[in-house]
């Protein structure tokens, strides 16, 4: 958790790259992750992929598909990720879905990520109220950020709710929308995200969803701290392997 | 012990509102709702005639003479398959799309297996003049595909769903997707008991018309309101939660659920839950669910596509951890033939997911004074073309 706050102090905007765990080889998790460390990125996620994810649209999909189809497990994901710590610095977040967290055992996970060294999780479809009825204490317990989302659609309430819950970064949904699905920023984005930033928050805010290129990268951080990559780096994995990492993070900025 | 939902969504240790905070305004905006809505004294009115006059209800309770006696006790059967499309589905879909006209939603998704559920929203749509979106496995569009004609005669777009088994579980995940995309305008009709809190206790509320008619028909025909025991097929579970309702906390009452064990309940093709499932979360809620032991969702398999779900409600979820219910398993095989004894008994054809029900009298002993409701929850001419290839017709 601390090294996500560290980053969080950069005076600069964040540039977060999410990735899906096995993908496109079940053993590029590693490599993919020295790369884009390499390349200048400041924060990773690192996506355990599962069957059936619903905030995910086709490209993401896609990729847990073949992850899964490659043998992918939360087993190995964690194997593969022991000792990572003596290669990688920036902050590593895992993002997944909570069945198969639950399957592992919530605890379990929790002292796993600690041991390895993964600064907190994202997990989508864990909601607020469950969090903190049932959760929240053990991620304290092994210092781990949960990252909840919001998005144009929640309330001001509950935004304070979970600014209030969480101990990172928000993670903020640019738009209505399951992952890849927009491209380029509307007016209404962009009103929403000043009105966002004019909450004062006490965490910072990170933005996902509809961010591909230089330039919805730079209109996506005028007011956010920082923000998140997925589906177009999948595409560019998907299309040029291992080698096209570096062309595609150095034309973000 | 209540079988009901409680304040909180859940059956016991199943249920609640797993869902991504993109969808968190609109489950919210129902959950605060339903109850408010579905009380109010105008939406009953409505509710209830559209029942009457367009469903056809009350559907009878009929005393399966010649089954009876074929196995030596009293079988009545509760005709779904005589509601308006075919199945009992229409009951949760004319009740959804009044919730959803009062909520202000233009749009409707909805996702669907057998399309016996797609085509019940698809009609209500019609009915209402609403826009009507229903998502359908793609391998289900093929073994089903008079009901994807009768919805897009009623004026609905189908939309494949190609990613997973291509089956129910995608479509779900499909129609699921869109209502992320689509936040504001659109109401999501979930067709069984299944999905993030309010739906199971809001679609078993819709559906419990039917344990409502079967205490009063027995009354009339039997002099006493609860049977013995009442039996369904469960996938999802709809039609089985609106046959226990008035008696989940009965224990007079047996409950049987009955699901499909496809190839075999060990041969890896199969959709029993209860014998192969354990607590996870699909489609936002916890409940019993196949799995692997890494978490991921197995690709479930039935000969019917109504029952190609790998989990259930978290009502009956709760029916099964709690031994409140029995629960069996029934092949591919055992319920065909059971769909084509029936037919060739009472000359009622019966669709292949209430034959599974049907099934149970070859292994399961009743005593000759028992009286048991089946619920015959739909008709089977959608499944004309499995039971010709089946048998060879």
């Amino acid at each position: 958790m601390k090294r996500i706050q560290t980053a969080l102090q950069q005076d600069k905007k964040l540039l977060s790259i999410y990735f899906t765990a096995g993908y496109p080889n079940l053993e590029d998790t590693i490599p993919v992750l020295k790369s884009l460390e390499e390349n200048g990125v400041d924060m990773v996620e690192i996506g355990l992929p599962f069957s059936d994810p619903l905030a995910d649209g086709p490209t993401i999909q896609a990729s847990s598909t073949e992850a899964l189809k490659n043998g992918m497990t939360t087993d190995i994901l964690f194997k593969q990720l022991e000792g990572i710590r003596h290669h990688i610095s920036i902050p590593l977040i895992i993002m997944g879905y909570f069945n198969p967290v639950l399957q592992y055992g919530v605890e379990a996970f929790c002292k796993k990520c600690a041991e390895i060294g993964i600064d907190g999780l994202i997990l989508p479809d864990l909601p607020l109220a469950e969090y903190n009825l049932h959760y929240r204490e053990l991620f304290e317990k092994y210092n781990l950020a949960n990252i909840f989302l919001i998005t144009p659609q929640t309330s001001e309430e509950r935004i304070r709710e979970i600014d209030a819950a969480s101990n990172g970064f928000i993670y903020m949904v640019s738009s209505a929308s399951t992952t890849g699905a927009t491209s380029g920023f509307a007016e209404e984005q962009i009103s929403y995200f000043n009105r966002i930033d004019g909450l004062q928050l006490k965490n910072p805010q990170i933005v996902g969803f509809g961010i591909n290129n230089a330039e919805t990268f730079s209109q996506a951080t005028q007011k956010a701290k920082g923000a998140i990559i997925g589906s177009a780096f999948i595409k560019a994995l998907t299309k040029d392997g291992l080698t096209g990492i570096s062309p595609f993070i150095k034309r973000l900025r | 012990m209540s079988y009901h939902v409680n304040e909180k969504g859940y059956y016991g240790e199943f249920g609640g509102a797993y869902i991504p905070e993109m969808l968190y305004p609109n489950v919210e905006e129902l959950r605060q709702q339903y109850l408010d809505v579905m009380q109010e004294d105008s939406f009953q009115k409505e509710f209830k005639q559209l029942l009457k006059e367009y469903v056809g209800r009350p559907t009878p309770l009929y005393y399966a003479k010649r089954f009876s006696e074929k196995y030596n006790t009293n079988v009545y059967l509760k005709r779904e398959d005589l509601c308006h499309t075919g199945a009992h589905k229409v009951n949760n879909t004319i009740g959804q799309i009044l919730m959803a006209k009062r909520l202000g939603k233009n749009r409707i998704i909805a996702e669907t297996g057998a399309g016996q559920h797609g085509v019940a929203t698809a009609t209500v749509c019609a009915l209402m003049g609403i826009e009507c979106i229903v998502y359908m496995g793609a391998i289900d569009m093929e073994r089903q595909a008079p009901n994807v004609a009768r919805m897009k005669m009623l004026g609905a777009t189908v939309i494949p769903a190609t990613s997973g088994s291509k089956t129910l579980k995608d479509a779900t995940n499909e129609a699921i997707r869109d209502w992320i995309n689509n936040p504001t305008d659109t109401h999501y009709i979930i067709g069984s008991v299944v999905g993030p809190h309010p739906y199971p206790d809001m679609v078993a509320r819709f559906q419990s018309v039917i344990s409502e008619e079967i205490k009063t028909q027995l009354q009339e025909k039997e002099g006493r309101e609860n049977p013995d025991y009442v039996v369904a097929c469960v996938g999802g579970g709809s039609n089985a939660a609106g046959a226990y309702y008035h008696y989940l906390d009965n224990p007079d009452v047996g409950i049987i659920a009955v699901e499909a064990a496809g190839k075999g309940i060990q041969s890896g093709e199969s959709a029993a839950t209860s014998a192969l499932g354990k607590a996870g979360i699909i489609h936002g809620s916890k409940t019993l669910l196949m799995q692997t032991d890494d978490g991921q969702i197995t690709e479930p398999y039935s000969i019917s596509a109504g029952l190609d779900y790998p989990g259930v409600g978290p009502m009956h979820a709760h029916l099964c951890a709690s031994g409140r219910g029995e629960f069996i398993s029934i092949t591919d095989a055992e319920a065909m033939e059971a769909g084509l004894e029936l037919s060739k008994l009472e000359g009622i054809i019966p669709a292949i997911e209430t034959s599974h029900a049907l099934a149970i009298f070859k292994n399961r002993q009743f005593k000759k004074d028992d009286i048991i409701v089946i619920n015959l929850s739909g008709r089977g001419d959608k499944d004309l073309n499995t039971y010709i290839d089946y048998f060879n017709l």
